[in-house]
């Protein structure tokens, strides 16, 4: 019996702020900075919004699409690098809402933004094992960016929550493959609120060296070709890296196309390829083939080739889809941004 | 006194060489180095590696034991000094290891410059560099390098009417040689409005009127004159070696549109040499920013004072023009690794006077001049270099 994903959920916050009123404040050229970054606009979460809340929200919308319960699901990870507490785990807080107590494993996890493929990779592992049947892996960001620094460009909240089992898959997850190194481009210390990170140093060494390893490595063990698949995403910091390591792969703009958020959404971090990829299942048909790789700072990417069954109609439509949480947004001036950001009230 | 000739140059490829160490760096032009000039380790009697600033950079000090440790040169306890004088480390480096050869002290001396530059976030570059400023009385109220050059350049267009084109100029030169230059960090050529376009640093000068941060490392052999034949069929001989200082301050100088000691290290290599700027076929000057290689080429006696940026537009100092400038790139598009760049100078002169500089050979050159600064122009270093 194969394994993959049951049913997905996305939650994004309506709230944007546009890179003109970033660059208004910071006395930066915005056209250069879209031109660079690729990127138009960001998410922000409200005031009452965090990474536990996003996550609950995103959960809620994956349960929503399917016929699972709470009570169905054996383990939920969720990753982020934005948990609320140091100490104290999301996970639990995520599973008390959705009433997926008290017979559950669960914990937080953290690999920059690879967090959420990392514990996909967990729940596929126990679902083999039979350990559980179904298994929640959740990537949840309310990312921080320091003010002026190039980060505040693009770090934004988001989440995305996945179910992984044996029964009703709906995207076949057919094989993956995961490529670490220890790698410092990119940390934040305990007690630290913002990241820091190496300027260009998290592109070549960081990014490109590790999807690229990754995608070429996956693509080789499972003897694939770019044109085999649909659909390929990618872990999207920017607008820039993803569509770079798309035609350095040999990969096309319409395969890469429906996958591609960052350019309204902001890079969300651990959600980041995981709600490019709720984008694609979306609007994908029985037999359509995915290739995903997901990068985390520090050093690793997880790549994932998916194949989507005739159970896929069961579940499209029945929550909020990617295309309707990045409409319809409230934009915000720097202020109100920097309220809801905590950056002037604590 | 001695005559010196170069034997060897190496030079590494300039960049962001993020999977090359300080000391990777250092042993792979110090090998090549050793490699064109037919040299074995035993057979080294001295080192001099110029050095702006490995303690804020690697966090390394010491290098000169470092250098001879790491090239295998410990056996031999090879006798190895770290040379500083901030961005011209590597011009006073060559000097020294040309002065320890004609002093008839050493008969075989490698010169190196080295500088690992991106180890460090741009904040810790930028403090490290205005280290080559006076701390008290510039870096410490605020004053960086591209603020001091920028008041320079303004001075400079109020005296003269240079144009905010013919400094762009020289960062569009300077990248089309660097764009047939396998060494340098930016081969792309660039335009006079994207130079004019770029963000604004400390105006009028934009980004790409300033050099990058870079690392990279490169190393020339020296032996006596007499002995040149042994080691080559080509060797390059030194006719002049030259150093000048002036105030480290720049609000101290006679002067903000000259560097005086330029124009005194020039006039002493000239005199030295027994040749005159018409001699000079090819030049490698110090443009750590646009409006510096404006200067330099004023200072240096090549264009009258104030008619540089002119003569820039004009083409005078492209190749194939009167006076081919920066073929290299220079430190603006091959990349500027501090300690290194005086060295690089010289390797590029040298291979331009073999005749093995490829698509940027200046055809026929036979004379030609490095200019190496340090801070803003608290010491100056000019070698004349000859076939």
């Amino acid at each position: 019996m194969s394994i993959g994903i049951t049913t997905y959920g996305v939650y994004v916050p309506r709230y944007r702020i546009r890179v003109e009123e970033i660059a208004r404040v910071w006395g930066d050229d915005p056209n250069n900075i879209k031109k660079g970054l690729r990127v138009f606009e960001k998410s922000v979460p409200d005031r009452d919004e965090d990474t536990a809340t996003i996550a609950v929200e995103a959960a809620r919308s994956a349960l929503k699409r399917s016929d699972l319960t709470g009570a169905d699901i054996g383990a939920i990870y969720v990753g982020s690098e934005s948990h609320p507490y140091a100490v104290k785990p999301t996970a639990t807080i995520v599973a008390e809402a959705i009433r997926a107590t008290p017979e559950l494993m669960a914990a937080d996890f953290e690999f920059a933004c690879k967090a959420g493929t990392a514990a996909i990779q967990t729940c596929l592992g126990l679902v083999a094992a039979d350990y559980i049947k179904y298994g929640m892996a959740i990537g949840a960001d309310t990312s921080q960016g320091a003010p002026a620094d190039a980060l505040e460009y693009t770090a934004a909240a988001g989440a995305a929550a996945y179910v992984v089992g044996k029964n009703r898959v709906i995207a076949e997850i057919e094989d993956t493959y995961s490529f670490t190194t220890d790698t410092f481009d990119f940390w934040r210390r305990e007690g630290q609120q913002y990241p820091k990170h190496g300027g260009r140093f998290t592109g070549e060494p960081g990014y490109f060296k590790h999807v690229l390893a990754g995608a070429r490595a996956l693509l080789h063990k499972t003897h694939s070709k770019p044109e085999d698949f649909d659909f390929v995403v990618f872990h999207q910091p920017n607008g820039k890296f993803p569509r770079n390591v798309a035609s350095t792969l040999g990969f096309s703009q319409r395969q890469i196309e429906q996958g591609l958020v960052v350019e309204k959404l902001g890079n969300a971090y651990s959600a980041s390829s995981l709600i490019g990829l709720a984008s694609v299942l979306d609007v994908a048909e029985p037999g359509n083939r995915i290739f995903v790789t997901s990068f985390g700072s520090g050093a690793g990417s997880d790549s994932f080739i998916f194949q989507v069954t005739e159970q896929i109609g069961k579940v499209q439509g029945r929550a909020p889809a990617v295309a309707e949480l990045l409409a319809d947004p409230v934009y915000l001036d720097y202020a109100l941004y920097a309220k809801h950001k905590n950056k002037i009230v604590f | 006194m001695r005559d010196v000739a170069i034997v060897g140059v190496g030079c590494t490829k300039f960049g962001e060489m993020w999977q090359k160490s300080f000391r990777d760096l250092f042993i792979e032009a110090g090998l090549m180095a050793l490699e064109d000039a037919g040299v074995s380790g035993a057979q080294v009697e001295a080192l001099y590696g110029g050095n702006m600033s490995s303690g804020i950079f690697v966090e390394q000090e010491h290098v000169g034991a470092l250098i001879a440790d790491y090239s295998g040169l410990i056996s031999n306890h090879v006798p190895s000094t770290r040379v500083e004088a901030a961005c011209a480390s590597g011009g006073l480096a060559l000097r020294s290891g040309i002065i320890a050869v004609a002093s008839d002290y050493h008969d075989v001396v490698i010169s190196a410059g080295i500088e690992k530059m991106t180890d460090v976030g741009a904040e810790k570059a930028m403090d490290a560099l205005a280290a080559a400023a006076d701390r008290e009385w510039e870096a410490a109220v605020g004053a960086t390098f591209p603020g001091l050059y920028a008041m320079m350049a303004r001075a400079h267009m109020h005296e003269f009417g240079t144009t905010r084109e013919q400094l762009a100029q020289v960062a569009v030169k300077n990248h089309n040689n660097g764009s047939m230059n396998p060494r340098a960090q930016f081969r792309n050529r660039i335009t006079i409005e994207s130079v004019i376009n770029s963000p604004l640093v400390a105006d009028p000068l934009r980004l790409f009127d300033c050099s990058p941060i870079t690392d990279g490392a490169a190393a020339v052999v020296l032996v006596p004159a007499e002995r040149a034949r042994e080691f080559t069929d080509t060797p390059i001989y030194v006719k002049a070696t030259t150093q000048a200082s002036d105030t480290i301050s720049l609000h101290d100088r006679r002067s903000l549109t000259s560097i005086d000691a330029t124009a005194v290290a020039a006039e002493r290599a000239f005199k030295t040499a027994r040749l005159e700027t018409a001699d000079i076929d090819v030049a490698e000057v110090h443009d750590c920013f646009t409006i510096a290689e404006i200067m330099a080429i004023e200072d240096l006696g090549f264009f009258e004072k104030g008619a540089g940026g002119a003569a820039t537009l004009e083409g005078l100092t492209a190749i194939g023009g009167k006076i081919p400038v920066n073929t290299s790139g220079g430190l603006k598009a091959c990349g500027h690794p501090v300690g290194a760049t005086g060295i690089k100078q010289a390797v590029e002169i040298v291979e331009q006077l073999r005749g093995e500089a490829g698509k940027r050979q200046v055809e026929g050159a036979e004379v030609g001049l490095t200019h190496n600064v340090g801070g803003t122009g608290g010491t100056v270093v000019v070698h004349i270099l000859t076939r």
